[in-house]
């Protein structure tokens, strides 16, 4: 399986302190990998040194181009990044945060994909004029995911999907990740708090301490592992 | 104590300086320096203002008319001496900053420039109106009047004879020296550290138990003060106050002079107050324009924001601690 | 009554000249979180740059101020990339800073280049009136607003229904995020300064026939303008149209009825406006309060 995304000894800092020391790892094309970690470890940073909103050095390839060009060409090139806190656009409706989710897509075809992608969520059809802002936490997070499926992304990015959800909520949400993978060979680049469920979704993780890959593996050696799952994943 | 020592005998200097200044130069220059000492006092207060707690006036211009006016009815109306209506006129002046300051206080950054912004286009307009007491779109003439010091003889001082325009100098100049001491006693130790606070970070400052109401009416009310009497020895000097005399452009002038002068320290002030006083007659030698120092005044203050935004006592800075190296 | 009614069209075609430039100011505000003190002058410029276009170049008026608009958009646009972009990384004070600089210096650039006179400027709208239910009103006024009111409708076309619309509010309320679907936010921006400078350059072109062209054209406005944003909130658009009929309406209605104000002291009710909104209630009548976040 051919690597869809490629980081070598990636570098990442805010101001002088130094966030990511030397970071590799790959994505293979159509699979779920996780990024584990404790809180401060780099999990976060590494998601955006990819998307280029962090000063950042190393080298990082989508399809064996470099991506370069900040944020928008990462864009434009097929990433579609969900950021930390679902980055909605609460206050414009939900019709309008689906449409900016394909604002790299040249061509009219934005209704036909918002009717695909409400198949994937179909309280969608009916919220269209609602603001963003009022939705409920699982609402907004299942809104960030259909807005990134609107640009037909080659790499979709998950920043910590859990956070502050219910779980019966979260397990919702890792299914349809699921299924997106299963149905649509999209490939899926996750960063997660909750390593259990993260590892029972993903082919593969990488746990990160202090900036650096401290362990790496298939989920299911990760999953097995008593010892790492002790030290670092938490259970 | 060494610490003291270096701008103690800077200062001494500078006071040897300016007291001897006057010998060495025309009538006409000591004029226009005495008006350099009036801006360096106006800018001194804005400068505890701006710089100490970062809130941006743009209507300092209204409280030197309000210091400038009171100074002119005192004298014209009530027959009270140009030297003893300085303190009236900063008393005044600083109350008017105060009751300014309390509703200021709900007011952050932008809309507080926009507030003051909007008092100091008013005022001439308010000037105008209030005829009986401000005498209206001609305002007051205070040339030729007794109360005003040196105006028909000249004024023997300690054995000199002085000309109106020396009078002028050394009034304007002790006034602005005294000025600088006051707010340098002021601006050290805790006051001073708690107003730098209250820039750095309203939420920080108020959580380490500094009452923002308090330091930041104060900081309107002593920079009120200042230019108050700045304004007071202006109406002094021009003999003459009018709705026009005071504009928004002296507003924005000031506001520049703060700038150039290197926000938060009182070194770069003098540099900022000969700025004011002197731009507009280097800007005539570029162009004969009435243009042309307005568009110098733009050019600099956008330049001074993209390559010093520290002003010029930045400027200063960096250079002293290259040379400490 | 017929003097009454007279008195609010004519206050309305005042209220939508401070519309427009009250609307410039909020686009700028929404979008970068900075009050262009520059605004009036900028619009000033423009204006004297169409009077040069019908005057010294003998253009037909419309024509004139097509180009105009052309010609304010591109400078609006080159001020945001070569003054105001380099300074946004510092704090929203350095750029204030810089929009007064500006205000100076193209203040100083229209005395310059085409002198301190007072000139008189032909209206493209007849001076006439017109009788309507028996009460006379100007054609002048009746333009004004019309004008205006396309002017609006055609921004809020744009804004609701354009992708480039949808990207430009997305960049102005949540910038970070817009980067990451790869809307481009300081081009946006640019746009943004762009619009405002044509909406600035609107409001003085309907402003230049009654009240003459002189550099101080857009001083005065420029505040009712300011009072406008403050009173209709300084984030909502709405609220500027609104902030600035009513503030037109209301400024006429008061200098004409109430004989304390007269004509002189119409500036200072507008400064009232603003101190007493900015105490009172910043956020204004369509404004959301502002919570900040320790």
């Amino acid at each position: 399986m051919s690597a869809l995304l490629e980081l070598h000894d990636v570098e990442a800092r805010y101001g002088p302190v130094q966030a990511l020391r030397g970071v590799s790892l790959e994505v293979p094309e159509g699979e779920i990998v996780a990024v584990l970690g404790a809180n401060g470890a780099g999990k976060t940073t590494t998601l955006r040194a990819v998307s280029e909103t962090v000063r950042r050095s190393g080298r990082i390839e989508l399809g064996g181009k470099p991506l370069r060009g900040g944020p928008e060409a990462a864009a434009k090139a097929g990433v579609a990044h969900v950021p930390e806190g679902r980055g909605t656009f609460t206050e414009l409706d939900v019709t309008e945060n689906l449409r900016l989710g394909a604002y790299t897509r040249r061509g009219r075809r934005a209704d036909a994909d918002i009717e695909r992608v409400a198949a994937w969520f179909p309280w969608i059809r009916e919220r269209g004029t609602q603001r963003a802002g009022t939705l409920s936490g699982g609402e907004q997070q299942m809104l960030a995911l259909a807005r990134a499926l609107m640009s037909r992304p080659r790499l979709l990015m998950l920043d910590e999907p859990s956070l502050g959800l219910a779980p019966l909520v979260v397990r919702e949400i890792f299914r349809i990740v699921r299924e997106l993978n299963a149905q649509e060979g999209l490939t899926v680049l996750v960063v997660e708090q909750d390593a259990r469920i993260a590892l029972d979704a993903a082919s593969s993780a990488y746990v990160l301490e202090v900036g650096k890959v401290a362990v790496s593996g298939s989920a299911g050696e990760l999953r097995e592992n008593e010892a790492v799952r002790r030290s670092y994943l938490g259970y | 104590m060494r610490r003291l020592a270096l701008p103690l005998v800077a200062f001494a200097a500078l006071i040897v300086v300016v007291m001897v200044f006057p010998a060495f130069v025309s009538d006409f220059r000591a004029q226009q320096f005495a008006y350099v000492a009036i801006y360096l006092v106006a800018l001194i207060g804005l400068n505890v203002l701006t710089g100490y707690t970062g809130q941006i006036s743009l209507g300092h211009g209204a409280f030197m008319a309000i210091g400038g006016y009171t100074t002119a009815i005192l004298m014209a109306d009530h027959g009270v001496k140009d030297i003893w209506t300085i303190p009236l006129a900063a008393l005044v002046t600083g109350a008017a900053g105060f009751l300014f300051g309390i509703p200021a206080l709900r007011l952050s950054g932008l809309y507080l420039a926009l507030a003051t912004f909007a008092i100091a286009v008013a005022m001439p307009a308010v000037l105008k109106r209030f005829e009986g007491f401000t005498g209206g779109g001609s305002g007051i003439n205070l040339f030729g009047t007794p109360e005003l010091t040196a105006s028909l003889t000249p004024q023997s001082v300690l054995g000199f004879e002085l000309s109106f325009n020396n009078w002028l100098y050394y009034l304007c100049w002790t006034v602005a020296l005294v000025s600088y001491v006051a707010a340098w006693l002021l601006l050290r130790g805790r006051t001073g550290r708690a107003l730098r606070a209250v820039r750095d970070s309203e939420t920080a400052a108020q959580s380490s138990g500094v009452s923002l109401a308090r330091y930041k009416t104060l900081a309107f009310a002593v920079s009120a003060a200042y230019a108050g009497v700045a304004g007071s020895l202006f109406a002094i000097a021009t003999t003459f106050v009018n709705p026009d005399t005071f504009p928004i452009a002296l507003s924005i002038t000031l506001l520049v002079g703060v700038v150039v002068a290197g926000l938060g320290s009182l070194v770069g002030l003098i540099a900022g107050a000969v700025f004011v006083q002197f731009l507009p007659l280097w800007a005539q030698e570029i162009s004969r324009s009435p243009g042309a120092p307005a568009v110098v005044y733009g050019v600099i203050l956008i330049l001074t924001m993209f390559v010093l935004p520290m002003g010029a006592a930045g400027l200063v800075g960096r250079m002293l601690a290259k040379l400490r190296r | 009554m017929g003097d009454f009614l007279q008195q609010v069209v004519s206050g309305l075609a005042s209220g939508a000249i401070y519309a427009s430039l009250a609307l410039a100011l909020v686009l700028i505000h929404r979008a970068t979180g900075v009050i262009n003190f520059a605004q009036g002058e900028m619009a000033t410029f423009s204006t004297y740059v169409a009077w040069t276009l019908t005057t010294n170049h003998g253009w037909q008026y419309w024509p004139a101020f097509v180009v105009t608009l052309l010609l304010s958009f591109a400078g609006g646009v080159g001020v945001h990339q070569v003054a105001i972009r380099p300074n946004e990384k510092g704090s929203v004070l350095r750029v204030v800073i810089v929009t007064i600089g500006l205000l100076l210096l193209l203040n100083g650039l229209v005395t310059l280049i085409w002198s301190g006179e007072v000139r008189a400027v032909q209206s493209p709208f007849p001076t006439r009136t017109i009788d309507i239910g028996g009460v006379a009103f100007s054609i002048q006024d009746l333009g004004t607003i019309g004008v205006a009111f396309a002017t609006v409708a055609l921004l809020w076309l744009l804004f609701q229904y354009t992708k480039l619309g949808l990207a430009m509010r997305a960049a102005a309320v949540n910038p970070a995020e817009a980067r990451l679907v790869g809307v481009r936010v300081t081009w946006m921006l640019s746009l943004g300064w762009g619009l405002a400078a044509v909406l600035g350059a609107i409001a003085g072109m309907l402003a230049a026939p009654s009240v003459f062209l002189d550099p101080n054209l857009m001083a005065a406005i420029l505040i009712y303008a300011f009072a406008a944003a403050v009173l209709g909130g300084i984030d909502s658009p709405l609220g500027a149209v609104v902030g600035g009929l009513a503030l037109g309406v209301g400024l006429n209605l008061i200098g004409a009825y109430v004989d304390f104000v007269g004509a002189d002291l119409r500036l200072p009710v507008a400064l009232l406006v603003i101190l007493v909104v900015l105490v009172v209630k910043p956020s204004g009548i369509f404004g959301k309060r502002e919570v900040r976040k320790v």
